[in-house]
């Protein structure tokens, strides 16, 4: 889900605060507020009960040693110790951070570079067009993704066989097979899914920047490179913010394309810690272990998108 | 805007080999679905006698029918409700201003960040004690409490900034708080439900991990965990899984091609606001 952190509109907040003269109104605003709350609490069980408990009991489990179905046994913070200092758990975290550039980095560049040329796509049919299909892969099931990108890179998939075309047959491989490609070719097909996501985005956000602020920093005798420096990156901070959040969360949650296109594999060169998660959790019945990684996993989403929200919301240096 | 021509142009060029690059996994696809079954297929040639048979094969395979029916029964069960209470919490976190609004809505502050995976494994077992594993409420009822965080701060954010002046003068009116929200606020709040109704149906329809982790019978799963199991179930012969993925997708093209705009629009603001 493309959800981020962010602030909604405040509003006015003294407009609760308005003295309130007569007793009677004071009397009804107060008992609308007691109805007020049976409007938020529908949503709030629905929370509560699927969200928040389970929360709880992930941080409960981690700190026992589970099998899920006998007794737990209370081991304290063991479990996060070994998340820390395992190697394979390490290497799975590290892949994620690895997934970063491609999943977050690589899109943003391209859809920047992209959006400082285009600056604004045409509104007739051709610009119609154009985000229709940019769009297309945040529509599909990432699992399909996963399928479509795993015939592309397989032996006799098109980018073997386009190797071959132009006479590289020799670096043509099972790309999601092979030990040192595998992690880069599961970013690949990450990076195509969110790269029009971040095109569309970068370049709506363009379109909003005064045109008046080019042609200054082209009087001030500004190039290409400095005119993007001075105009295009301050002004595109908060969309740039945006597509950081989103990408970066989809990079370190990541769990269907890996699932389908490698399992992981091969050896663990391509495991994540959502599909450790999973692994732990269901077929090696480490309930602990599998919730300290997911207590881990969720604090370094924190850890990476919070400083991103408040540089690309906070007040200009 | 004086963008000089040759700049313009690569822009352009880089634009059209973005669009390239986006388009030629699926043609790749259809290209292998196309292929005589049991051959083996490559990159990107298109057959000199295109088997679209291999489409029927494939539904009949997916058991397509079941697939939508099920997806479909998801969906009915987790967007109208979901849209539902994260309006009405919208409306009076943002509207009514219930006393003490701020922490319930920091609580749904925390859950915006949270990866499906970090609340998984107790799903599974609440959901075993409940007696519901293998049945789609396993997947219904976790969605419409993971849709939440999203949802209530969408709907609290238009809700702010409809101006409080109209509730009251509603209010002056003698109309309920009841008769408010619908008469008044609901129909004012339409694109804002709408934005959400697409991307929730979207969420919902491309749900994976709660469909394998809760429900082993893909027929009773979304079309995108079916998809996973068509995927073990048909991985080797690639010239029907090409076939089946492309099948599986297209009710979600469909949609996608009727409501584009709208579904450009809501993926847009889904993560601006979001």
């Amino acid at each position: 889900m493309t959800s981020a952190l962010g602030s909604a509109p405040t509003g006015r907040d003294d407009r609760r605060a308005r003295p309130t003269p007569a007793r009677a109104h004071r009397f009804r605003w107060a008992r609308a507020a007691g109805t007020g709350w049976l409007y938020v609490l529908p949503a709030l069980v629905m929370y509560a009960v699927f969200v928040l408990r389970p929360l709880v009991l992930t941080l409960q489990y981690s700190l026992y040693d589970w099998n899920g179905i006998g007794v737990a046994r209370w081991v304290g913070l063991d479990n996060y110790l070994t998340v820390f200092t395992d190697s394979d758990l390490l290497k799975i975290i590290g892949n994620a951070i690895v997934l970063i550039v491609f999943f977050s980095f690589i899109p943003v560049a391209l859809g920047l570079l992209v959006a400082s040329m285009v600056r604004r796509i045409t509104t007739g049919a051709f610009g119609t067009v154009v985000r229709t299909i940019l769009f297309l892969p945040q529509v599909i099931p990432l699992v399909a993704a996963g399928i479509a990108w795993s015939w592309l890179l397989s032996s006799n998939g098109l980018v073997n066989q386009a190797l071959r075309a132009v006479g590289l047959g020799g670096v043509a491989r099972a790309w999601l097979g092979d030990f040192d490609t595998a992690l880069p070719a599961v970013g690949v097909i990450g990076a195509w899914v969110l790269l029009g996501l971040c095109t569309i985005l970068l370049v709506t956000g363009m379109s909003k920047i005064d045109p008046a602020l080019y042609e200054a920093a082209r009087l001030d005798g500004a190039g290409p490179v400095r005119e993007f420096l001075a105009v295009t990156l301050p002004s595109l901070r908060q969309e740039i913010g945006v597509c950081l959040t989103v990408t970066i969360i989809a990079a370190l949650a990541s769990f269907d394309i890996v699932y389908i296109s490698t399992s992981g594999g091969p050896g663990l060169q391509t495991t994540v810690p959502g599909l450790e998660i999973y692994r732990l959790a269901f077929s090696q019945r480490q309930v602990g272990l599998a919730s300290a990684l997911a207590v881990v996993l969720m604090l370094l989403v924190l850890a990476c998108v919070l400083p991103i929200q408040r540089l690309s919301r906070g007040e200009k240096p | 805007m004086n963008l000089s021509r040759r700049e313009q142009l690569t822009g352009r060029v880089f634009l059209i080999a973005l669009i390239v690059v986006t388009l030629l996994p699926f043609v790749s696809m259809l290209s292998a679905a196309l292929q005589p079954r049991g051959t083996v297929p490559s990159g990107l040639e298109w057959p000199s006698d295109p088997q679209w048979g291999n489409f029927a094969d494939a539904f009949t395979a997916a058991n397509m029918g079941a697939l939508l029916r099920s997806s479909l029964l998801i969906v009915a069960g987790v967007v109208p409700v979901s849209v539902l209470i994260a309006t009405m919490a919208g409306f009076g976190l943002g509207q009514l201003r219930v006393p003490g609004g701020r922490l319930v809505f920091g609580l749904f502050l925390l859950g915006l960040t949270l990866p499906f995976e970090a609340v998984v494994t107790p799903l599974y077992y609440q959901m075993q004690d409940l007696g519901l594993l293998n049945t789609r409420w396993a997947i219904i009822l976790p969605l419409i409490g993971l849709y939440m965080p999203f949802a209530v701060f969408w709907m609290r954010a238009h809700f702010t900034n409809v101006p409080v002046e109209l509730s009251e003068a509603a209010r002056v009116d003698g109309s309920s708080t009841w008769q408010l929200f619908w008469r008044v606020q609901v129909p004012l709040a339409r694109p804002a439900i709408a934005s959400l109704t697409i991307l929730m149906f979207l969420w919902t329809w491309n749900q994976f991990l709660l469909a394998i982790v809760l429900v082993d019978d893909a027929s009773k799963r979304t079309m995108a965990g079916a998809l996973g199991a068509f995927q073990g179930q048909w991985g080797t012969d690639l010239v029907l899984l090409c076939a089946g993925s492309l099948l599986i997708l297209t009710p979600t093209l469909i949609v996608f091609l009727i409501f584009q705009r709208q579904f450009i629009k809501a993926l847009i603001q889904g993560s601006v606001k979001g």
